[in-house]
């Protein structure tokens, strides 16, 4: 069994926001180069790695997303040697104030989010939580070196440097949704002992925090007969407790909606109890917020399913994710693809379960 | 011409060395009331040139420097080793724990950051409510602290009790001419009155006072200077630097501090109106060492002098302070070569001082 904590830390320890994906990526590649046949990067960035299967030709092919760019913030102008902000994918502005961060300007710049005092700020804004554009990131340096070093529209990523916790639990700034290239690697790692029949085109993709660019090109570079998404959804904790939130350490979450094909949903679900794999199922009555959403209607249509780790504190830099969940993704997802025939999707159609 | 005597110390000046003893103060944990990780740090630096080292019965850690000369001042220097943090008030299912407040930090920094926990400085994160979750309106309205927790880990009921302090769980590091930390606020001033104690002159009594619970009340201050007995006394901090711009371009008059300028000599705070000759007397010796200094804009805010300056029958005192920005959140942030200077302006001071300074008038140069 792959060891998680360190590749997983090693994610966590890297920028990557959206377009901006390319140090975590490499970092991605170099784990599952000895786990596919082939790896390749696409046109918008994502990458693309092909296990092939041994049915024979024309062989089916599974898409199996997660995407790997991460929230964070970007300059958007410069006063007086400090930065003002905005963000990349959505960000709570009152979580910000005293978050360390890096700068990416002509090199990496360690600096701090800072909240100007009320004296400095319009009157409405006193004893508020503060707008966006009147916070500050703060480097450390003169104004005549920010002017050298840092220009708008450089980005700006969480410098919370991951850890672990009791109770197999890991902490970092974008396991939204590095937490499911991890399962997405514990799969890979487990079909190295399965035979299995269809390709399977493991993809982590770009962009899915701002525009889903990764999930709209990839399928259609790809062209799987389905794809399995694997994202994150709301862990049960303080502050957030209501039917939105699933169990922490209490299994994977599979989806239900519009986004989901139903027949797919079933298969998946009759597996994980057939395995006793724990679950949870989470309605997604519009739009699923994951890749599925884009990848369910490239080309012809794609049937989708999606399996979400459950996570604490989304979109923060101290999300928090129990190894376990991360494991049982994993490993379902192994199982499901080591099961399927080479006529499976022909069998499945949209209906209800029965 | 000075006596020879004086002159055996050479200025200190803020090396590498000096950095790693304020990276190791200022990733130690020393809420108010539980000031030991700092003291012992204190005790193993000086305990080697200490004359009289003294532990109160708050905390404080009195260290002495004795005269060598017949009639000399007796001159209180205090730094306080506590810092702003948490404790730990309640202890809920799965390795959640109810948390308030030590200290003035800083409510709208609480959200999304990771913490230390207790003396072993477990991990634990303040984690706030998934932005998907929160209506339009509720993102309007600061993050009530009845919805935040310390989150130890599923399994970290054990990794805390009720009682324990915690702090935001910020490494300290140096960023070019800057340094970040959580408690620059005061190691700052910590780790500048220990190399004050080891270069100290020999014809003062200098009285070292690294003092506890000043973010509560400067409680500590008042009976270390009870027992010291200063003729003066000097408090050595961190006083905010609000030099930021203003939201519309004016200009920002009300910066109290500026990073870059040197040294704060405080005029006034809330808490004391420094004694004019202790003014006058650094403001000369900055001006005759071509140190750069600066005057803290007189307000609010307060220091142990506060507590000092009216013990028994009064001391004179004054308040020099390093600036530092974002103090009592996650990341203070200072310039190095404030500190240097202020390290400078101390140290010419201590040499120069004599008795005469209280003879002088109360006035302004």
């Amino acid at each position: 069994m792959i060891e998680l904590t360190p590749f997983l830390k090693k994610l966590l320890g890297l920028p990557g926001l959206s377009a901006y994906e390319t140090p975590v990526r490499e970092a991605i590649a170099e784990t599952w180069q000895p786990l596919v046949d082939e790896l390749m990067v696409s046109r918008v960035g994502s990458l693309h790695g092909l296990k092939r299967g041994v049915a024979p030709e024309p062989r089916p092919r599974l898409l199996l997303a997660a995407h790997m760019d991460a929230v964070g913030l970007m300059v958007s102008g410069i006063v007086e040697g400090f930065l003002r902000i905005t963000e990349v994918g959505g960000v709570d502005n009152r979580i910000l104030p005293g978050q360390l961060v890096t700068v990416h300007g002509q090199r990496d710049l360690p600096g701090v989010v800072v909240q100007p005092p009320d004296f400095l700020l319009p009157l409405e804004q006193r004893g508020k939580p503060v707008r966006r554009e009147f916070l500050l990131v703060d480097v450390g340096l003169t104004p005549d070196e920010v002017g050298k070093l840092i220009r708008v529209g450089d980005p700006v990523s969480f410098a919370q440097q991951p850890f672990e916790l009791p109770g197999e639990a890991l902490v970092g700034h974008s396991l939204d949704n590095r937490a499911s290239v991890a399962a997405l690697t514990v799969c890979l790692d487990e079909l190295q002992h399965m035979v299995c029949g269809w390709d399977v085109w493991a993809v982590a993709t770009a962009q899915e925090e701002e525009t889903f660019l990764g999930a709209y090109t990839s399928p259609f570079d790809i062209r799987p007969n389905m794809a399995l998404v694997v994202d994150v959804t709301h862990a049960k904790g303080p502050g957030g407790n209501d039917y939105r939130t699933y169990g922490l350490g209490k299994g994977v979450v599979l989806g239900w909606g519009p986004n989901i094909h139903p027949g797919l949903h079933k298969a998946v679900k009759e597996l994980a109890e057939r395995l006793e794999v724990p679950f949870q199922i989470e309605p997604m009555p519009r739009h699923s917020g994951t890749d599925a959403y884009a990848i369910q209607i490239t080309a012809e249509g794609i049937p989708c399913m999606v399996l979400s780790i459950p996570l604490r504190y989304m979109h923060t830099p101290v999300e928090l994710v129990s190894l376990k969940d991360i494991y049982r993704t994993g490993h379902l997802l192994a199982e499901f693809i080591a099961r399927l025939k080479p006529d499976f999707i022909q069998k499945v159609t949209w209906e209800e379960p029965s | 011409m000075k006596p020879k005597q004086q002159s055996v110390t050479r200025l200190p000046l803020i090396g590498a060395r000096q950095v790693a003893l304020l990276e190791k103060l200022s990733n130690a944990c020393a809420v108010s009331g539980d000031e030991g990780e700092v003291r012992r740090i204190v005790q193993d630096e000086l305990k080697s040139v200490a004359d009289e080292m003294k532990h109160d019965a708050l905390g404080n850690l009195l260290v002495i420097r004795k005269a060598r000369t017949e009639s000399f001042l007796k001159v209180m220097i205090a730094a306080h080793m506590d810092e702003v943090g948490f404790m730990i008030v309640d202890k809920e299912e799965g390795g959640l724990f109810r948390f308030e407040m030590v200290g003035g930090v800083s409510k709208s920094h609480l959200a999304g950051k990771a913490v230390w926990v207790g003396t072993k400085h477990h991990y634990g994160v303040i984690g706030a409510k998934a932005i998907h979750l929160i209506s339009p309106e509720e993102l309007k309205s600061p993050i009530s602290l009845e919805n935040l927790r310390i989150d130890m880990g599923p399994g970290g009921s054990d990794h805390a009790r009720v009682g324990d302090r915690a702090t935001f769980a910020t490494t300290f590091r140096r960023v070019g001419p800057s340094l970040i930390g959580k408690a620059l606020d005061n190691r700052l001033g910590v780790a500048t009155l220990i190399e004050l104690v080891k270069h100290a002159p020999m014809h003062i009594e200098l009285q070292a006072a690294f003092t506890v619970q000043e973010e509560i009340g400067a409680r500590g201050a008042s009976v270390a200077a009870y027992a010291l007995q200063p003729d003066l006394a000097i408090a050595l901090d961190s006083t905010p630097a609000y030099d930021l711009p203003d939201w519309d371009g004016q200009e920002n008059t009300r910066y109290n501090t500026r990073l870059g300028f040197g040294p704060a000599i405080y005029v006034a705070d809330a808490g004391t109106i420094s004694d004019p000759r202790l003014i006058s007397f650094l403001v000369a010796t900055a001006e005759q060492y071509r140190i750069p200094y600066q005057i803290r804009q007189p307000g609010g805010g307060g220091t142990d002098a506060g507590a000092i300056h009216r013990s028994r029958a009064g001391v004179p005192s004054v308040s020099v302070s390093i600036p530092g920005r974002y103090a009592h959140t996650p990341a203070g942030l200072c310039r190095i070569s404030d500190w240097r200077h202020t390290l400078a302006l101390l140290y010419h001071a201590l040499q120069d001082i004599t008795p005469s300074i209280l003879e002088t008038e109360r006035r302004m140069p």
